[in-house]
């Protein structure tokens, strides 16, 4: 197995425990850290291409990681902002109990 | 492949199991945290310095702390009598691992990998400003404005609701 695709495989396993995780749990900040977890998985995989592909020059892996960090900080933001909203309203974060739209 | 890459996996993999499974919401941030830390020494052994110090800078510095208080503000430290996985546990484990068996598979199987194994390549602080300031200016200035949109949103979705809102 050549590097490359041994990184390549260690984010394909650690976006399927995120996705795991997301859909097989039942509480909210949980599904969101499998979401972190996925994003994670996806930067790997750009490092490594980075690392290994034709051009490193070029620098592209390193700074789409460095601007989906970026993303990856406001979605955690906002998506713990409307976990502590409906917080809140239902007194729970069990995502099976919060099941209606209008509250 | 090298020993350290052996132990950085099993540092990753191991922590990320556990943040996924373990039944206490902190036990479970903290084990993000690791996975997080884990992550960033991969960057660091694919040369990718600077990469590998925003990872450990904002992710084990500000996202795990950030998701410590989401937990602590909802009460999520206190242990759920209830049972953790929802109904339909089986079919999002059976998901997931269908998407490993298939990516995996795809990944093992290709022919279209680059199979370059030379010089590792460098990317200085210097050379990661310089391409930000000049060729990477617009997508910068784009996501400083949605970092500062997400973050007054996210104060505003948190705030108190006004007396008689609830």
């Amino acid at each position: 197995m050549t590097p490359l695709a041994a990184y390549l495989v260690l984010s394909a396993l650690l976006f399927a425990i995120g996705l795991g995780g997301a859909l097989a749990r039942r509480n909210a900040i949980i599904v969101l850290i499998g979401i972190e977890l996925m994003l994670n998985a996806a930067n790997l995989n750009f490092i490594a291409f980075w690392r290994y592909g034709p051009n490193p020059e070029a620098h592209t892996g390193i700074l789409f990681v460095l601007f989906s960090i970026g993303i990856a900080a406001a979605e955690a933001a906002v998506g713990l902002a409307i976990i502590i909203a409906v917080y809140r309203h239902y007194r729970t974060t069990n995502l099976d109990r919060i099941t209606s739209m209008k509250g | 492949m090298s020993a350290g890459f052996y132990l950085v996996a099993l540092m990753i993999v191991g922590s990320a199991v556990a943040a996924m499974s373990l039944r206490n919401l902190v036990h479970c941030a903290l084990s993000l945290a690791v996975t997080f830390a884990g992550l960033g020494l991969a960057y660091l052994q694919l040369q990718a310095q600077f990469a590998g110090f925003a990872q450990v800078l904002v992710y084990v510095g500000a996202v795990a702390i950030l998701i410590v208080f989401a937990i602590l503000l909802t009460r999520g430290s206190e242990p759920e009598p209830e049972a953790i996985l929802s109904p339909g546990w089986l079919w999002g484990l059976g998901i997931a691992a269908l998407t490993f068996v298939v990516s995996g598979g795809a990944i093992l199987s290709s022919k279209l990998l680059p199979a370059i194994q030379g010089e590792p390549p460098t990317a200085t602080v210097k050379q990661i400003g310089d391409q930000l300031m000049t060729k990477y200016i617009l997508p910068l200035e784009v996501v400083g404005l949605l970092l500062t949109a997400a973050l007054i949103g996210a104060v505003i979705i948190a705030m108190r609701e006004k007396e008689g809102g609830q």
